[in-house]
């Protein structure tokens, strides 16, 4: 079996989650005072930049088993799109509103597509090329 | 760092001899439905604006979400990772897809309850007393999400997902199994630090 170097997309996203928890433990320690959204607008920024990073560079893995990616990654997606509602949910209960409410969402949406990025990235790269398109027939 | 993987162009190994799985769901579809029931009655809770809901719920799904990481990474972890293939494969069927539904619903429940609770007694405002042991409790949830989220769930359902084939890749679920048991040990650990911080702000 040919061993293919793959680009790190679990660190990287690892990463990316890591920026948004900080910019959200950030904006939620002082959400009932006034603070300057800057620091996790940036922390935003670059969490958003390194889920770009991660799917360019899966684009760019020749012979990923795309197909398999998207049948995991899809129902991922739907999960945890429907926690991010949640979440939503609550912060507008809360009456979060404005700059705060824009970066959380933002943040929320990050997670809900880089988690199942994750998860479909780690099923299929165990899949053989071969044994995908067999299965397919 | 560059992760090494099999995504080859070789014709796929020959089935390994002596694996044996029984026939199971990735994810069971008869939970959706009591996971679905969970989440209504967190938005009723949260909608409703009762102390006592959410206390409840915050309580009984954060106990939950301890109890069953410091068993699974302390306890269950450590006996896996010594049990025989056939067995540990045996025992990931049955145990797994039944995590996939119970950890994150009870993750999301406690989190969005207890942020509402801390909305209605004031904790998470900047001027509370017990502010400073709110956000250390958000630091030590932050980084369990990230390894549970970047490590643990990726694992979780890669390895299921290796088992349904029709020829599983002993040295993949190995692999995966390994990775599993490791975050849930780190996780469990920092469950101690969580319930410091939750017994500090009840006394």
């Amino acid at each position: 079996m040919t061993e293919k170097r793959m680009p790190p997309v679990t660190q990287v996203g690892m990463l990316s989650l890591a920026l948004i928890v900080a910019g959200g433990i950030y904006l939620a320690s002082n959400i009932t005072g006034d603070i300057s959204l800057t620091p996790a607008v940036i922390l935003l920024v670059l969490s958003a930049l390194l889920l770009v990073g991660n799917l360019v560079a899966l684009s760019r893995v020749e012979g990923f088993p795309w197909a398999r990616f998207f049948e995991v990654a899809k129902w991922a997606l739907l999960a945890y799109a429907i926690t991010a509602g949640l979440i939503e949910y609550a912060f507008l209960r809360n009456d979060v509103s404005g700059g705060p409410l824009v970066v959380l969402t933002l943040s929320l949406v990050v997670y809900a597509v880089h988690v199942p990025t994750l998860i479909g990235f780690t099923v299929a790269r165990y899949h053989e090329r071969e044994r995908w398109a067999y299965e397919a027939r | 760092m560059a992760d090494v993987a099999s995504i080859g162009t070789a014709p796929a190994p020959a089935p390994p001899a002596g694996i044996e799985r029984p026939d199971f769901d990735i994810v069971p579809r008869k939970g959706l439905i009591l996971v679905a029931i969970a989440f209504a009655v967190l938005v009723v809770a949260i909608a409703v604006e009762e102390l006592w809901p959410l206390v409840f719920l915050h309580v009984a799904f954060g106990a939950a979400w301890t109890i069953i990481d410091l068993f699974l990474g302390l306890v269950l972890g450590p006996i896996m990772g010594s049990m025989p293939v056939p067995a540990r494969i045996a025992f990931t069927t049955r145990l797994m897809p039944k995590m996939l539904l119970i950890m994150p619903t009870v993750v999301t429940i406690t989190l969005a309850a207890g942020w509402q609770l801390g909305v209605a007694l004031g904790t998470v405002d900047g001027g509370h007393p017990d502010h400073g042991w709110v956000v250390a409790s958000y630091i030590v949830v932050g980084v369990m999400a990230i390894i549970a989220l970047g490590l643990l769930e990726p694992a979780n359902i890669a390895v299921l997902v290796e088992l349904k084939k029709e020829r599983p890749d002993p040295a993949v679920i190995e692999r995966l199994m390994k990775r599993f048991i490791y975050s849930a040990g780190v996780i469990g650990v920092m469950q101690v630090a969580t319930l410091v911080i939750m017994t500090k702000l009840a006394a």
